[in-house]
């Protein structure tokens, strides 16, 4: 067996890649302006993100069933990159709002998403999580999850269909497509300071109200005053 | 061949009529009954507990089906109702009244341990005291909540008025809000002089194991208490538990619910009969066809009608195909927890997605149906629709439940990991009041659909499949034997459809009950489900009560896993086959 090699020498990856880089600078970057530069940075970059977007594997009630049939066969939400159902937050982008928000559950799903990376996504899947639902006049029900954590697209329906869901998230796509690195609010200074919990007392406390609600509650005229104007807004006399 | 009901030897005296189980009560206990009448019988509290055990030991009503409350404003009223799984039959009614201040019934549990969850949800929402519960607290919502919500002088924050319909709330040509109507604006509301800044919530009451306990339980590693949900992959929804851990093994589980607490209850007595069945739907969500069956029955025996013979027919096709899919869809979520992530669901999913466009196609929805009214059904079937279901009954679904069958018979895997795991012997099962595959994989010979046949099972040939160990194999074993006997029904009753009216007398949307109360079951994909209805002789119930079957089934977790490994609790969590939407309600 002879031992003779070929004494070409290798070409390093690096050789060619950093070729192939400098070519592609010069050709994109340094002829325009800055601005260009950060376009073609923002295209690529929201072109990764709309396309791998990872979900909170987070099926609250009913509606996360058709959210599982979405990502099953007929549906196939792998088409748009989404299949990954991450199983905790620190993972996930999209925090898939399925079902209904109860006041036991409230604290939970702030905690949910105050765990989550930027940027994060919520998306309000169906009637219950967009405004509480059938279920809104409930004493264990939150009238919406946009009240503990904000909303980038409510899909309506009760349950949405898989094509409403998947209709729902190509908003999601559209959405991030618009979005910058010039102003994204996860590339500022600081760090973010999340969504105060909700505490469970003897209803669910929004963290953000302690003293409105503290000031209310040892005023009780003041309080009926409130109800009584509400109460008769509208009304017929 | 039609198997009925067992009927009881001609000598003994007919025990579903609760006037005869009234005399014999009074033959031991002379003074407990106070009343008896074919609505139930009247016990007195503090005998409560001897005529129960009375009944369980002696005239063999084994099993608890249900246990409820009614506020009747003067009094309250705790419901027990009982069966006996040798006999069949219907269930008998016993009551106890209860004072209006400080409430409080001897606790059944010593009896029956399935008492127990449905004891503290009566404590939680009504406010009512079970003297001897080993552990009263509250069950749906969190320790702190102010206010029994089921109490009818307990308002909501959204509270707008008693009954539904509601009057105009587009008056003057602009709507009020219901954030509005309220002055927290916001679905709340907080006792006066409620600081809430200083307010600090009961800290969760976490079970810490004493030395002697510890010892007991032969705990040799230092025990940790591991904390599993609400947002768990394979909790199967928004449920917490509690797990106790000696290394891998668990020692104690105690399932946290109420995370999807949806107050069907309050919200159903406030609706009109016809618009709870949308909400039936979204109980358990899986299988809203049976569940809209079995509200449909409830109510029907109050009004004493019976649907015409095409609509029968309708519902049993309905019913079964939903059980089918249900079980299939739990055959391939039990894969999910052995750790064969998704695929298995998936070929599950295709067929389901089959079914459901039968639905669809009928009833307009895919999951939620909406489709059973009192007296028939909403719409009529197609031919279409007959021909797609008799192709699937009589080609595709028998091929795919062989197909799931042999992922697991075949799987060597499946065996070591399934069988004489989470046992559950058949006594506790009983007194465990579990339902439905899991009652039967513990060899109990007991489903509705024979014992006290409902709408025309009884038409039928088909068998009751049971397991013999109540180990996890079994339930699922049984679950598969249970879709083939589905198919077989559904063969039968795509042969005998007949033509005809679908709805007995014409569409109502208020509906007049006329006054009283029933409790009606049917025997669901996930065990009994039951609704205990009364009505005032309006057009809304006055109680309307869903006694859900995986919430009762979840009340044997415990006993099923403690022994084994924290994997295998996941899977043994999986052959209950939970809904949330049913547990919390
Ligand atoms: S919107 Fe409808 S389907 Fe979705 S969670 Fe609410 S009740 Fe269920």
């Amino acid at each position: 067996m002879s031992e003779e090699k070929p004494q070409t020498p290798p070409m390093t990856i690096a050789n060619s890649e950093q070729e192939w880089l400098d070519e592609q600078v010069r050709r994109t970057i340094w002829t325009g302006p800055w601005n260009k530069f950060i376009d073609l940075v923002d295209l690529i970059y929201n072109w990764g993100r709309r396309n791998s977007i990872w979900p909170l594997g987070f099926g609250l009630a009913c509606c996360a069933i058709e959210m599982i049939c979405t990502s099953a066969t007929r549906f196939d939400i792998a088409r748009f990159g989404m299949e990954l159902f991450r199983g905790t937050p620190r993972q996930a982008d999209l925090m898939l709002v399925s079902g209904t928000v109860t006041k036991k559950m409230a604290p939970a799903v702030v905690r949910l998403y105050n765990q989550m990376a930027e940027p994060k996504y919520v998306v309000a899947m169906g009637a219950c999580a967009s405004g509480g639902g059938p279920f809104k006049e409930g004493y264990n029900v939150v009238s919406g999850v946009d009240k503990l954590v904000p909303v980038d697209v409510y899909i309506p329906g009760c349950p949405p269909t898989p094509q409403a869901l998947l209709y729902g998230l190509m908003q999601l796509q559209k959405k991030i497509d618009k979005q910058s690195i010039r102003d994204a609010a996860w590339y500022r200074k600081g760090v973010s300071e999340g969504v105060p919990e909700p505490i469970l007392g003897p209803d669910l406390i929004d963290a953000r109200r302690l003293d409105e609600i503290t000031a209310l509650s040892a005023d009780p005229e003041k309080l009926a005053a409130r109800a009584v104007k509400l109460a008769t807004k509208g009304k017929k006399e | 061949m039609s198997v009925t009901a067992p009927v009881a030897p001609p000598n003994t005296p007919n025990y579903n009529d609760p006037q005869i189980v009234a005399e014999q009560i009074k033959t031991k206990y002379p003074d407990a009954v106070e009343s008896s009448s074919a609505q139930g019988i009247v016990v007195q509290s503090d005998q409560l507990r001897e005529v129960a055990r009375y009944l369980h030991d002696e005239l063999a009503f084994d099993y608890l089906n249900n246990v409820t409350s009614v506020d009747w404003q003067d009094r309250f009223e705790v419901v027990y109702n009982l069966t006996s799984l040798e006999r069949g039959g219907a269930p008998i009614t016993l009551k106890v009244n209860a004072a209006r201040e400080n409430p409080s019934v001897p606790s059944l549990v010593p009896v029956f341990r399935g008492a127990d969850f449905q004891e503290r949800e009566v404590y939680d929402l009504m406010g009512i005291r079970f003297e001897g519960h080993p552990n009263l607290r509250r069950i749906l919502l969190w320790d702190g909540f102010e206010g029994y919500p089921l109490r009818k002088d307990y308002k909501e924050p959204y509270y707008e008025e008693e009954k539904k319909p509601f009057g105009s709330r587009w008056d003057k040509g602009h709507h009020v809000i219901a954030e509005d109507r309220n002055p927290w604006h916001d679905n709340v509301q907080y006792p006066s002089n409620f600081d809430a800044v200083a307010y600090k919530p009961p800290r969760d009451q976490i079970q810490v194991i004493d030395a002697a306990q510890a010892a007991a339980m032969r705990l040799r590693t230092d025990k940790i208490v591991l904390n599993f949900g609400p947002q768990h992959p394979s909790t199967h929804g928004v449920l917490r538990l509690r797990v106790t851990l000696e290394g891998e093994t668990v020692r104690g589980v105690e399932p946290i619910v109420g995370y999807l607490h949806r107050n069907h209850d309050k919200i159903g007595e406030r609706n009109t009969f016809v618009g709870n069945m949308p909400y039936t739907d979204r109980l358990d969500y899986f299988t809203s066809m049976a569940n809209n069956l079995a509200y449909a029955l409830t109510v029907e025996k109050l009004l004493g009608i019976k649907p015409p013979e095409r609509a029968e027919y309708i519902r049993v096709i309905m019913a079964e195909l939903t059980r089918w899919q249900n079980h299939a869809v739990a055959l391939g979520f039990i894969y999910n927890d052995l750790g064969a992530f998704y695929t298995p669901l998936i070929y599950a999913m295709e067929e389901r997605e089959l079914i459901l466009d039968l639905f669809e196609a009928t009833a307009g929805s895919r999951m939620m149906c909406n489709y059973m009214r009192f007296g028939g059904v909403a719409r009529d079937v197609t031919d279409d629709f007959i021909a797609k279901c008799k192709y699937l009954v009589n080609e595709r679904l028998p091929r795919r439940t062989d197909e799931l069958e042999a992922y697991m018979v075949g799987n060597e895997i499946f065996h070591s990991r399934a069988k004489n795991i989470g046992v559950l012997p058949r006594d506790l099962a009983i007194n465990y009041s579990t339902a439905g595959p899991v009652l039967r994989a513990s060899g109990v010979k007991y489903d509705i659909r024979r014992a006290e046949p409902y709408s025309i099972y009884d038409r039928f040939d088909f068998e009751i499949p049971t397991g013999t160990t109540g180990d996890l194999y079994d339930r699922f074993i049984v679950r598969v034997a249970e879709m083939r006997e589905s198919l077989k029904i559904l063969k039968q009753a795509l042969d005998q459809f007949p033509a005809g009216e679908i709805m007995t007398g014409k569409k109502n949307y208020q509906v007049r009950v006329p006054k009283g109360e029933a409790y009606g079951r049917g025997e669901n994909p996930k065990g009994e489900l039951g609704f205990y209805v009364v009505s005032d002789g309006t057009a809304n119930p006055y109680r309307y009560h869903v006694r859900g079957p995986s919430f009762i089934n979840l009340t044997a977790l415990n006993d099923m896993c403690v022994g084994y490994k924290i994997a295998d609790m996941i899977v043994i969590l999986g052959s209950l086959d939970i809904v949330m939407g049913e547990v919390d309600r």
